[in-house]
């Protein structure tokens, strides 16, 4: 909201600078956004007299001026404006100034070869207003050489913002209150006189919807002449931002920006029959003053005659009933609308509007007669008329709001002791009442809560409203109290497990990224579950963000695109974050996962290592095992399984499985069809980790390792080449192996996968390197032998023979 | 007899062997079993013990010196060919060494773990709760009813979808409803922290629709706005690694805490940035506002199934990815979610960087 100083000393006794004030509005809660001096604004601008206009020799637009800025010397000045003349006073800027509408800094310059020492400036060029057609005119007794600011008188502005539970402070006086209080000089009161009517209302004023609006007040002024506002009513509205338009209309905005209080103005000749406040009708239609239209339904209220609503009750009057230059005759209303009903119709019609806001906050429901004074008064000082009885449809909420509050509290709950007296000093230039025993700290006031403060319900208000006003910069800190001995760990095995993998993938050389938690549906949809529906955002911010991720590869491999299209060769990028499935009840079921992507070259060509080498699936599945393996998987027991996904090369992509169900990760070359969808032309390996499958550590958690001791024996190695069909997967013989001798394996390392001369063509040949480890004793040929046999037993088993 | 010259005449013969053969070649000529000093061995057999004892020592110190002659030649003529094979096997090695890929760890992950760190020492625990919320934990129960004006002020991403009892579900708008779900969850006393991503409906230069918050929430018994501004000023003094930091409390309003408190920490401008620290009111000093807080409203202790006559708190929140950006210097909130990797290795962090007190939490550019 924004006002000028002028305004706030309207209502506001006081001597304190505008940093006073600014700060002072800071300190109790009313943030100062921005100070708008135009003095400031118009520093460097002054009043200058053009002393002779010449055409200038090379263009036929221009002016050559001789101009008197107040220094004596003439200053040569080169002007476009048609009504630069001689003898004419204007505003010119000089070299440094810089010109408020477009933030020009003035220089001298030379333009079509003539010297020009500043400028003389339009209405608008100073943001002043609209008007562009020429040079500002001034009265011939503008003192010439001074400062146009301080001819103009201008006031600096400022520019506040107003927390949603403060309607009162959406008015220039519920400012000037709370100023007052804050010790800043003395709130004046508010100047109205009643004002009685000489005739009786000519139009029928009821209220049939009394809880959306319960009361409706109004009154006929008639023979009124709306022409434009008064100067000082136009300055107050112009530094609100507001555009004057005819007093009428500026009359009711004037009271609103004064007093937070929303009325309307209709021109009586437009109005048929009663007017009523109603439930619209469902379907019904009314044209607003913003020249929209608005589909109604029964939920809101409006006021409407014979003919239809004129008026979406609270929220916005109608085009066809407001005032204009016409107007002879206005019917004032000032109503009391129920803000929940306000907010859910303004919700509906996604309209909003400064009655709204007012309303929806909560208006003073004591103030209604007053604001119709005021307004009425305001009329008839400016555009005369006779003033109608005033009807009053219906009353208003009147209970009076009574707090219970022990003043300890301030330092119980606001850390600041605040003695009772400051308090009830504070309290009352707020307009509470607070009534009670000053000496007894615990003992309850029952304070009385003024109209205007509808967010007042319960002693942690009061509270804040003493220390704000008593000033926050007296809170002292306090440390919290501390348990005994060094800080616990807090973090939750989960927390953990998130830490420690995302630091191996960072140690194992990629680079964490964090991608939107949304992607486009299309490439959502491509990665999700047909079992498990993807969460559809109602309204996405666009259509690419529009999906919750069922998987954290899409948004990598957009991620990799992106850098590819930037001219990366290879890249390494992971993620932790969460895939959001369906959970039970409507719930969401957010599932932590560690995905990587490896795109295009695993190692650039090299001077030792030759051409470039690309990522393969063996890449992706290091990565998805180390990583397993951080977070405590039994990497050991995985099996390699199928069914990676359609998204997946189907010949080079596998799931690692505990059992048969328990998928832990999927890894494997992307579907070319994938890579084309997203626009990548390189291989890409991916591996997605499902933080959640992993299993918990069994048992309680110990620091002792189980027990060890190296032998002392050396292991021996022995390799064995076999032969098997082309097609038996060579975990499973490195699985056979393995478990031929537990006692004695204690590694087997597969060194060669062969197929070609010397080996069937339904074959291939696998050689694997067993290390033994002998325990007690030495192995003998015949241990050596025996071990030996049993391995070849166990991989006959699968139909390997040894090659010979 | 005199050996002096066969034994002179040897020794310059061997000392001019060009190379292992020729050394080999005089060995058999001296020492073989047919070999010249061998020959000399075997008279010694065929003499009188008085010969013998004038002899035999000349003779054996003729062989000695050969021997080590022919040893000490080999030694440097093997000596040499190593250098020669040395030398032909130099290699440049200003040429590249293989390379091994260096990663990194986000920023926005390694804040949190600063901000878990710092707040694990004041015994708060880190809390979290699901992303996809309902409007009854976003709103309601931290003191938003349907048609409270701040609602809208939220910019809320909401889904069609329905939860438990009917309630609309959404993206969380901030971290808080995970102060509700501590409360009931845990009950009191609580110190928690909620990091996490939270949603608005917001896009331009400095908003993100997605972006990071962190929530704090103490309660227990006798807790006030001293204990709140200590908690906070102690957080930033930690996390920014600084004593001077200085904040400024302003009243604000949050529908879940009364007092609501707004706060502002004093920066100074140093070669055109802002850096945190001594007051703000100073030249060259301003305030910003870096987090928002207040004792919490006893509805929402109540809608945390508490009992607010006895128990009372403070919650603050901030933006994890603001903290970043102030502490680590980035200005574009739109570059921590592109996964650029070049940003990423400028502002990403080493696995190293594991955050600890006694080593700092924050690690030094």
């Amino acid at each position: 909201m924004k006002f000028s100083l002028a305004w706030l000393r309207d209502h506001l006794e006081t001597t304190a600078s505008v940093e006073e004030i600014a700060d002072t509005l800071n300190a109790i809660g009313i943030e100062v956004e921005a100070i708008e001096d135009p003095a400031q604004k118009l520093a460097g601008f002054r009043v200058a007299k053009v002393l002779t206009a010449e055409p200038h020799p090379d263009a036929d637009k221009l002016h050559v001026l001789s101009v008197d800025a107040g220094d004596g010397q003439p200053l040569q000045v080169v002007c476009g404006a048609p009504n630069a003349r001689a003898g004419m006073l204007g505003v010119l800027g000089l070299p440094g100034a810089v010109v408020p509408a477009n933030g020009m800094e003035l220089r001298k310059s030379s333009i079509r070869g003539v010297e020009s020492n500043g400028m003389m400036c339009s209405v608008r060029e100073l943001e002043l207003g609209e008007e562009h057609d020429g040079i500002i005119e001034l009265p011939e007794d503008a003192p010439v050489g001074s400062s146009f600011a301080d001819y103009r008188g201008s006031e600096p502005v400022l520019d506040v913002a107003i927390t949603p539970n403060r309607p009162d402070c959406m008015g220039v006086y519920g400012i000037a209150r709370d100023l007052a209080a804050a010790g800043l000089g003395a709130l004046k009161p508010i100047v109205v006189e009643s004002q009685p009517g000489t005739f009786p209302c000519p139009i029928e004023i009821r209220t049939d919807d009394p809880h959306g609006c319960p009361a409706f007040f109004g009154r006929v002024i008639r023979g009124v002449s709306n022409g434009p506002s008064p100067d000082w009513m136009q300055e107050r509205l112009k530094s609100a931002g507001q555009r004057p338009i005819s007093a009428l209309v500026d009359i009711t905005n004037y009271l609103m920006l004064a007093y937070g209080r929303p009325a309307h103005a209709y021109d009586l000749a437009r109005l048929s029959g009663a007017m009523v406040a109603r439930k619209a009708r469902d379907g019904e239609q009314v044209l607003a003053l913003n020249e929209k239209e608005y589909t109604l339904d029964s939920s809101m209220t409006v006021i409407a005659d014979d003919e239809g609503p004129h008026d979406i009750g609270g929220i916005m009057g109608g085009e066809h009933s407001g005032c204009d230059e016409n107007t002879t005759d206005v019917l004032l209303e000032i109503a009391y609308f129920d803000p929940e009903k306000i907010a859910s119709t303004g919700r509906k019609l996604n309209l909003t509007s400064d009655a709204r806001q007012r309303f929806e906050r909560g208006v003073d429901p004591a103030f209604l007669e007053t604001g119709i004074d005021l307004l009425t008064q305001l009329i008839r000082t400016i555009c005369g008329g006779e003033v109608s009885e005033l009807v009053r449809a219906g009353a208003p909420p009147s209970q009076p709001r009574i707090v219970h509050y022990r003043p300890v509290m301030a330092e119980t709950l606001g850390g600041i002791a605040v003695p009772e007296v400051e308090q009830k000093r504070i309290l009352g230039i707020l307009g509470f009442e607070a009534v009670g025993e000053t000496a007894e700290l615990e003992q309850a006031w029952a304070v009385t809560v003024p109209g205007w403060r509808p967010d007042i319900d319960g002693a942690a208000d009061i509270v804040e409203e003493v220390i704000r006003i008593h000033g926050l910069d007296k809170v002292e800190s306090v440390a919290l109290p501390r348990a005994d001995g060094v800080a616990l760990p807090t973090a939750t095995p989960q927390q953990k497990l998130e830490r420690r993998v995302r630091r191996a993938a960072a140690a194992r050389g990629m680079h964490e990224a964090v991608t939107w938690s949304f992607l486009p549906e299309s490439e959502a949809t491509a990665f999700a579950d047909e079992q498990n529906a993807l969460w559809i955002l109602a309204n996405p911010i666009s259509e690419d963000m529009k999906a919750m991720r069922p998987s954290l590869v899409p948004g990598l491999l957009s991620a990799a695109r992106r850098n590819l299209d930037r001219g990366a060769n290879g890249l390494r990028l992971f993620e932790v974050g969460r895939r959001y499935l369906r959970g039970e009840e409507g719930a969401s079921d957010e599932r932590p996962t560690l995905a990587v992507v490896l795109a295009g070259e695993r190692q650039a060509r090299g001077w030792a290592t030759g051409k470039a080498v690309a990522y393969d699936a063996f890449d992706a599945k290091a990565e998805a095992l180390a990583i397993l393996g951080e977070a405590g998987a039994p990497v050991a027991n995985l099996q390699v399984m199928g069914e990676a996904g359609p998204q997946f090369h189907p010949g080079q992509s596998a799931t690692l499985r505990l059992g048969p169900k328990n998928v832990l990760a999927r890894f494997g070359m992307l579907h070319p069809t994938m890579l084309r969808a997203f626009d990548i032309e390189v291989p890409v390996a991916v591996a997605e980790i499902y933080l959640d499958s992993i299993p918990a550590k069994k048992g309680r958690e110990t620091f002792a390792r189980a027990p060890y001791a190296p032998s002392s024996l050396q292991s021996v190695t022995r390799d064995f080449a076999f032969l098997v069909p082309r097609d038996l997967p060579a975990g499973d013989l490195l699985k056979a192996v393995r478990g031929a001798d537990k006692a004695n394996i204690v590694s087997v390392r597969l060194f060669d996968d062969f197929r070609g001369a010397g080996v069937p063509d339904d074959g291939k040949s696998l050689a694997v390197e067993v290390t033994l480890q002998p325990g007690e004793a030495s192995y003998r040929d015949e241990d050596l032998k025996a071990i030996a046999g049993r391995i070849t037993a166990a991989a006959g088993k699968l139909g390997a023979t040894l090659r010979g | 007899m005199d050996y002096t010259a066969t034994g002179r005449d040897a020794l310059l013969r061997i000392a001019e062997a060009a190379d292992l053969d020729a050394v080999e070649a005089l060995r058999i000529e001296f020492l073989g079993k047919q070999g010249s000093i061998s020959l000399l061995l075997k008279t010694l057999g065929k003499m009188t013990p008085d010969e013998r004892q004038a002899e035999g020592p000349k003779i054996h110190g003729l062989r000695q010196s050969v021997t080590d002659a022919i040893a000490a030649r080999k030694s440097a003529l093997e000596n040499a060919v190593l250098e020669a094979r040395l030398a032909s096997e130099k290699i440049d090695l200003t040429l590249p060494a293989p390379e091994a890929t260096i990663g990194s760890v986000h920023p926005v992950s390694q804040v949190m773990d600063e901000l878990a760190e710092i707040f694990a020492d004041m015994g708060f625990a880190v809390a979290t709760g699901p992303e996809i919320e309902d409007d009854w934990h976003n709103f309601t129960a931290l003191n938003m009813p349907e048609s409270h004006p701040a609602r809208a002020m939220h910019d809320t991403f909401y889904f069609a979808d329905k939860g438990a009892e009917g309630r609309e579900m959404l993206l969380r708008t901030h971290t808080s409803p995970v102060q509700i779900r501590s409360m009931i969850e845990q009950g009191a006393p609580l110190r928690v922290i909620a990091p996490g991503r939270v949603y608005r409906s917001d896009s331009d230069a400095t908003h993100t629709p997605m972006f990071h918050q962190v929530e704090g929430l103490v309660i227990d018994k006798g807790i006030h706005l001293g204990h709140l501004k200590w908690t906070l000023e102690t957080f930033l003094k930690a996390f920014f690694e600084r004593d001077d930091i200085v904040l400024r409390l302003r009243p604000s309003y949050f529908p879940f805490t009364e007092p609501s408190v707004e706060v502002d920490v004093g920066y100074t401008v140093i070669d055109g940035k802002r850096v945190v620290g001594g007051g703000g009111n100073v030249p060259d000093g301003g305030w910003m506002e870096v987090l928002g807080s207040g004792m919490v409203n006893r509805r929402v202790i109540e809608f945390g199934g508490l009992d607010p006559d006895q128990w009372q708190g403070f919650a603050f929140g901030t933006g994890v990815d603001r903290l970043a950006m102030l502490k680590y210097g980035m200005d574009d909130l739109r570059a921590f979610f592109d996964g650029d990797e070049r940003w990423l290795s400028h502002y990403g962090f080493s696995a190293l960087d594991v955050p600890t007190l006694s080593g700092g939490v924050g690690t030094p550019a």
